[in-house]
């Protein structure tokens, strides 16, 4: 658009109040805005503080003692071995199934599905389960894996309560990646004589993984993050060993954290802040890790 | 709209598949069709062990009764009138979205209307990040930050129990901000620039095109963000579990402890309620509860976003 110099207009700024009422109103609106926004931004910022000056003194005065112990009734011997050890197996065994799982379903939906009502039936129903409350997918895991299936409050249980959890996440996300890829990278493919199969398998998918993986990482963090699934099938705290098998009882550092908090004695509130900085620092490096995928190995086409 | 990046249909692509093909897509569509089978579990799970709950307790003496008093230990009995525990969740929802709600509409117009880019690239990650504090850890600073240190000091030490619902739900608000903030923001965004052009050209002021055209023009979307936002309110488990407290009560003090149905569930469970109780079966009647209305609130803003994804497009 090519700007036409208006006398009138140049003289008047743009975007702002013709009298002296509307400019005090346009004031007290934009700094308004400015504030809400700034509130939101602090609320934060005294979040992680009131976490690290609750929890540093504890973590930093034993680190070895803290990641090393296993939990106690003396909030100064307790420790979060067994918690991390089983936030760990979660974190792989979450993985394992929803990844293969999540990326399938996307590609289906994405590339082969017809458009039918089956499929806008499917569609509809990944959007409504990305907002069931993560505490109904526990009462989920607690029937059928727990109860049904007796596999009991183990590590197996728990690990496929969090992929079912996650699952609509990663396929909206391997969706939105998949999307982005060209139409003629798959035109190309066919050209050169490619089913619609090895057109995907070998150009479309390799061309979305970098974003698919940006979005599987940050629903893995969320999952991790997740403590109320986790006390529904009956994560326990009092574990006195790492577990060597998917049939094994398990702790998690969220359900520790939370354990903690209800206790009343101050120093298990520093011991869950300790937790908390443990458990923090562990979503920030795999969001850095998603981050830096994203910027790194995304595709400009 | 995704109709010009979608694959052109098998009429392109070589016909005949190689061997094995089939099977693939066959996998392919399994895995598509399993959250499908989440669904059926889900409401399978729910209802099954409900419809053992309301064979003990009459449905409607649970939708009306107004004590929530299951008894504890071998004794199997108890008043169960889930109503305490559904104005648990409203306190929590409306609570929440009185910080939640301006904070978060100032933040979306700030950012789709004022802020300057270098502000936004520092505000949307910082957002973000709310966004996936866990919530244990957001009860963690509702217990040892909002109460002690921000309710009780303003409003009194005698006034503000330890477990309160004003903290709950302002740790719920903070949650639900980055929820309303960026669906409202990807409202505004989709609010065509000729809009506001032409009301800049009428002489109209930032504020006035803000308010009177991307606002109502955004409507839609601002009003399915406001009810995903109070859907997240509803099922929030762990701050209001660990702050908001664990005492069923009919009451409109937010100073008081209360219990939520989500609390209800995640408290029983950690107490080990016999299968086969009513007790262990009213987990499910309300887990049912919660599910047919955090279901409701997200399919109407579902279509509330379609709407407004189509209106300018």
């Amino acid at each position: 658009m090519t700007a036409v110099a208006l006398p009138i207009a140049a003289r008047l700024r743009r975007g702002a109040s013709r009298s002296r009422l509307g400019l005090l109103l346009d004031a007290v609106f934009s700094s308004g805005l400015f504030v809400g926004t700034f509130l939101g931004v602090l609320a934060l910022g005294l979040l992680l503080w009131t976490v690290y000056d609750r929890g540093w003194e504890r973590l930093a005065s034993d680190p070895s003692g803290f990641f090393a112990n296993f939990v106690s009734r003396f909030p100064a011997r307790a420790g979060i071995k067994a918690a991390l050890y089983g936030t760990a197996w979660l974190m792989g065994l979450t993985a394992l199934f929803s990844f293969p799982i999540g990326v399938g379903a996307a590609v289906y939906l994405e590339e082969f599905a017809p458009r039918n009502r089956l499929t806008s039936f499917v569609e509809a129903n990944i959007a409504n389960l990305a907002g069931v409350p993560s505490v109904v997918y526990g009462i989920l895991g607690l029937g059928v894996f727990v109860r049904f299936m007796r596999m009991g409050p183990s590590l197996l249980a728990g690990g496929l309560t969090l992929a079912l959890m996650s699952l609509p996440l990663i396929i909206i996300a391997a969706r939105e990646s998949l999307r982005a890829v060209p139409v003629s990278i798959r035109l190309a493919a066919y050209a050169l004589g490619a089913t619609k199969w090895q057109a995907v398998r070998h150009h479309v998918l390799p061309a979305a993984m970098p974003g698919t993986m940006t979005g599987v990482i940050l629903s893995l963090s969320r999952a991790i993050g997740e403590t109320a699934p986790l006390i529904v099938i009956g994560a326990a705290v009092s574990i006195f060993n790492t577990p060597d098998d998917v049939r094994d009882p398990f702790s998690a550092l969220p359900v520790l954290i939370f354990n903690w908090t209800s206790r009343p004695q101050p120093a298990f509130a520093e011991a869950a802040a300790a937790a908390g900085i443990v458990l923090l620092a562990m979503l920030l490096a795999m969001n850095t890790v998603a981050i830096f995928l994203r910027k790194r190995f995304a595709t400009r086409w | 709209m995704a109709i010009p990046l979608q694959a052109p249909d098998i009429g392109i692509a070589r016909r005949r598949s190689r061997p094995g093909e089939r099977v693939i897509v066959g996998l392919l569509a399994l895995c598509g069709l399993l959250s499908v089978l989440v669904t059926v579990g889900i409401v399978l799970v729910l209802a099954g062990e409900a419809a053992r709950f309301f064979a003990k307790v009459p449905i409607v003496d649970f939708l009306t009764g107004t004590r929530w008093a299951p008894s504890g230990g071998r004794v199997d009995a108890g008043e169960f009138g889930v109503l305490p525990l559904i104005n648990g969740s409203l306190m929590i929802a409306a609570g929440s979205l009185l910080v939640g709600l301006p904070l978060g509409l100032a933040t979306a117009v700030y950012l789709s209307e004022y802020a300057p880019a270098r502000v936004r690239g520092i505000v949307k990650p910082v957002l973000e990040i709310l966004a996936g504090i866990p919530t244990v850890v957001v009860g963690f600073f509702a217990l040892n930050f909002i109460t002690p240190s921000l309710l009780r000091p303003v409003f009194g030490e005698g006034r503000v129990f330890i477990f309160n619902a004003a903290a709950g739900a302002i740790a719920v608000g903070l949650m639900i901000l980055p929820v309303i903030a960026s669906i409202s923001e990807d409202a505004m965004r989709a609010v065509p620039n000729a809009l506001r052009e032409a009301a800049f050209g009428m002489g109209a002021s930032r504020r006035v095109v803000a308010l009177r055209v991307v606002m109502p023009a955004a409507l839609s979307g601002i009003t399915a963000s406001v009810i995903l936002g109070v859907s997240r309110a509803v099922g929030e488990t762990m701050a209001v579990t660990i702050a908001a407290g664990n005492t069923p009560r009919l009451t409109t003090n937010f100073f008081e402890s209360i219990q939520t149905l989500t609390a209800y569930i995640a408290q029983t469970v950690s107490g080990e309620a016999a299968a086969g109780s009513t007790r262990y079966q009213s987990l499910f009647a309300v887990g049912a509860t919660l599910f047919v209305i955090t279901l409701g609130m997200n399919l109407l803003s579902i279509r509330l976003v379609r709407r407004f994804r189509q209106a300018y497009q």
